[in-house]
């Protein structure tokens, strides 16, 4: 143990942070291929059809499980078409927009107590600017592509996107002001207890809110007007083909994984167990760790995927109106409830 | 009052975790797919797929070349050719249909006065190249050979509507 500890530190820095970029990264993605799996099966299940179950491996089928590298493998071997009236270097970076972010804001998310790639005080601020940067991706994609329909689904997406920004900010100060850090570790511990001291209690509504704007900012059902199927084709990404296209869902399932993640860490207390503290110190697979998150961040990748099952597509203008006339107030409103229950330490959660 | 009372539901998303529940409950039902090539769904006995010329128990070819049904396909898909045989009787020398003209409505089957071709329980097929679509007099009546049982069983099923 010692000699791989010695071996460890003798590695210079940026090797050791390749390495753990690494070992985030490649369970990641291993998570968003089979992440589409579960979708088609799932959607699939509540249709009351089975989904993939023909592609498996060594000539089982496995109930289908090597679908997604079927789908990836021919992603790979397929041309990237690039429309004669793009502009052509936009149009290639627009991909690459979009992933960048959604991998870059895993930097700083703690997966257990004390591990993380870059423990940043300012944690909270610079997940909320990457999730916010995603948004360029998919407008540059829309307006490199020269297609009526992309322009269409990179307008409604900018619009959108900014309208659930401003009520997610708004949720994630409640986050911030309950925590009374930006630190993503420190509000995981400010909400060290049991279930009934996790924030989602004292901030059920922004809780909800957070989550909901979760599922616009990325483009998921019912708020895919970005995406469109059935009114602009594919919205922004009608032009792309093969792995630019791929990369763009690697994007968004990523995305999807990290919003799920986050409100697991900010109002499902993270790696914290459910139990009260009493009862789990030092118990195998009670105690906290990193199994609870885990299983958190399953539960809201999950319930991405019931709402894309349930719900039909938001008209434009309803979109709108719930962003603004209905979050925004909300979220504003019990901000001040949060912070009269913090300066008055209310007990339980503030004590 | 009512738009309180709306306006109370809309904010708990009372509609939406009753529309969650009802795909929530369907997650768990029993599937409806069939797993088509190992699983396949009952044929009737109607069942109008690929055509077959049938003979009589005896081996004589049932076709009299009447062109009955030639006359009364919708598709002109049928193509009938005849001649007097060596014993006089009539009988066709060719019997072609083109299955990419045929639209399977079986009024062939129903207008033969002698039951001869008729339409099988067969919906398998495929062409690999072009002119494979049309099936001659003795592929026709190979596959009535081939499925007489079959053809003759359905047929009694239905003797009593026909």
């Amino acid at each position: 143990m010692d000699a791989v500890i010695e071996l460890w530190t003798a590695l210079p820095v940026v090797i050791q942070i390749m390495i753990k970029i690494v070992t985030i990264m490649l369970p990641l993605m291993i998570l968003v291929a089979y992440y589409t799996y579960a979708e088609r099966k799932i959607i699939g299940y509540m249709q009351v059809r089975m989904g993939p179950n023909r592609v498996g491996f060594f000539g089982m089928r496995l109930w289908g499980l090597g679908q997604p590298i079927a789908d990836a493998v021919k992603l790979m071997f397929k041309e990237i078409v690039v429309p004669s009236g793009a502009n052509k270097l936009l149009f290639l970076i627009a991909p690459m927009l979009s992933i960048g972010p959604a991998l870059a804001a895993w930097a700083v998310f703690p997966f257990n107590a004390g591990l993380v790639l870059a423990d940043v005080n300012a944690g909270l601020l610079y997940i909320l600017a990457m999730t916010s940067l995603g948004v360029y991706g998919v407008i540059i994609a829309g307006w490199a592509s020269n297609s009526k329909y992309a322009f269409l689904g990179a307008m409604r997406s900018a619009a959108q996107i900014v309208s659930y920004e401003i009520a997610m900010g708004f949720a994630l100060v409640g986050v911030l002001v309950a925590a009374g850090s930006l630190n993503l570790g420190d509000i995981v511990a400010a909400q060290q207890g049991s279930v009934f001291h996790w924030f989602w209690l004292p901030l059920m509504p922004l809780f909800l809110i957070y989550f909901i704007s979760g599922v616009a900012e990325t483009n998921r059902a019912p708020f895919d007007v970005a995406e469109g199927e059935s009114e602009i084709v594919a919205g922004f990404h009608v032009e792309y083909s093969g792995m630019t296209f791929a990369v763009f869902f690697l994007a968004e399932y990523a995305n999807m994984i990290l919003i799920s993640a986050l409100s697991a860490l900010m109002f499902l207390g993270g790696w914290l167990s459910p139990l009260p503290e009493a009862w789990v110190d030092g118990v195998f697979l009670l105690d906290h760790g990193f199994h609870w998150l885990l299983i958190k961040t399953f539960f809201f990748m999950f319930l991405f995927l019931w709402f894309r099952a349930t719900f039909p597509r938001y008209r434009y203008d309803q979109i709108m109106r719930l962003g603004w006339k209905v979050f925004i107030p909300i979220t504003i409103v019990w901000i001040v409830v949060v912070a009269v229950m913090k300066v008055t330490a209310m007990p339980w959660w503030f004590n | 009052m009512k738009a309180i009372t709306n306006y109370i539901r809309s904010l708990f998303l009372f509609e939406l975790l009753k529309g969650l529940s009802v795909t929530g409950s369907y997650f768990f039902a029993r599937k409806f797919t069939l797993q088509y090539p190992e699983q396949k769904a009952p044929v009737s006995p109607r069942f109008r797929g690929l055509h077959a010329l049938r003979r009589y128990p005896n081996g004589e070819e049932r076709c009299i070349a009447c062109k009955l049904c030639e006359a009364v396909c919708p598709a002109l898909a049928i193509t009938i050719e005849a001649e007097p045989r060596d014993d006089g009787s009539r009988r066709t020398t060719r019997y072609d249909i083109d299955l990419f003209k045929c639209i399977y409505c079986g009024f062939c089957e129903e207008s033969c006065p002698v039951d001869s071709i008729v339409e099988t329980r067969i919906y398998e097929y495929h062409f690999e190249n072009r002119g494979e679509q049309i099936m001659t007099k003795q592929m026709l009546l190979d596959i009535g050979d081939k499925y007489e049982k079959q053809l003759a069983a359905d047929r009694a099923v239905q003797a009593n509507v026909r």
